[in-house]
């Protein structure tokens, strides 16, 4: 990643946003897949009501400085989705919005995304290891500290999100099954790297034609 | 005031199932109010119908909430932080068997006593 000065503009939100929205529309499908397997099997259509929510109100969101933008996608993410990722997803939109200053360099990227992945954790009263998205999550901020590229941190995701299957879920539905947990992998880290690797693609590619 | 109780399940018919034997078992006379089911009507919560249900019997005398699964206790958490200070530090969610933990803790409410009695009654149901 550069070490520039960057500032979204509100036409990259709105791509981003349609990108994320698109990506799990067709993820949706195999998420809930995941889900029936380990946990309640709503996981892909609630977070595809979340994303569909975000993109319904686009416009408003994406006139807001990118902080407001992010926590304005959280607060509709906690509004819409109706399961326990509402609240976790929603978190970590809004306290990066809390957190990230509107003219960011990845330095301060990479602060601002600790800071959310610690308030997930303690929203979901979880911690790493424990079959959950902290275990995507927390490889993916330590990626983004050790100053890694796009590409490197979206690998890391993909690679975190299939650590997941031999796990035994501590936290959440999953846990009721115990050792039956294992060799699944678990929905909400699914979920992670999925976002994680649509918003490298989507940097990737406006890299590429700068 | 009493304390109100606030009823969270996933499924509508559980939260008003659950309203119906705490109105049979304590009476008319107790702060209550249910939700249940997601944005769209299917099994889930609803962080604005749990925070309306919060309203709906709020006083200064608090609101002990029952729920089910986990993401009826992180929604409602969500709700506690949306409905904000220093309200959200009058509501309290009970860790607690949803039905059982509703009659105790309405019975207690009826009986006038503090929200951190009536937690405290419904949590009595808890395995340490």
């Amino acid at each position: 990643m550069s070490k520039t000065m960057t500032r979204l503009t509100s036409e990259d939100m709105k791509a981003l946003i349609g990108a994320m929205q698109a990506a799990i529309a067709e993820n949706a499908e195999r998420l809930t897949a995941l889900d029936q397997a380990i946990g309640d099997g709503d996981h892909g259509i609630n977070m595809k009501r979340g994303f569909d929510a975000i993109a319904a109100d686009a416009d408003a969101i994406c006139d807001k400085p990118t902080p407001q933008a992010l926590s304005a996608a959280g607060m509709k993410l906690v509004m819409s989705v109706g399961g326990a990722s509402g609240p976790l997803f929603g978190t970590l939109f809004m306290t990066l919005g809390k957190s990230l200053p509107e003219d960011f360099e990845c330095g301060a990227f990479a602060d601002a995304f600790a800071k959310a992945v610690d308030a997930v954790a303690a929203r979901g009263k979880s911690s790493a290891g424990q079959k959950t998205m902290l275990d995507v999550l927390y490889p993916v901020s330590d990626a983004l500290a050790a100053g890694k590229s796009v590409g490197e941190v979206a690998a890391v995701a993909a690679e975190a999100a299939e650590a997941t299957v031999p796990m035994e879920a501590k936290r959440g539905r999953a846990s009721f099954l115990g050792e039956r947990s294992i060799g699944h992998m678990d929905p909400g880290s699914c979920s992670c790297s999925l976002l994680v690797n649509t918003i490298a693609a989507w940097i990737s590619a406006k890299e590429h034609a700068a | 005031m009493n304390v109100g109780i606030v009823i969270v399940s996933h499924s509508p018919l559980v939260a008003e199932g659950t309203a119906q034997m705490v109105r049979q078992m304590v009476g008319e006379e107790v702060r209550l109010a249910w939700c249940g089911g997601d944005p769209d009507g299917g099994l889930g919560t609803s962080v604005q119908a749990i925070i309306d249900a919060m309203e709906s019997v709020w006083s200064d005398a608090g609101v002990a909430v029952l729920v089910d699964l986990g993401g009826a206790e992180s929604n409602s958490e969500m709700a506690m932080e949306v409905i904000g200070e220093p309200r959200s530090a009058r509501i309290r969610i009970c860790n607690a068997p949803i039905v059982e933990g509703a009659v105790m803790a309405a019975t207690e409410a009826a009986g006038g006593s503090s929200l951190a009695t009536v937690v405290a009654t419904a949590e009595e149901l808890s395995p340490l």
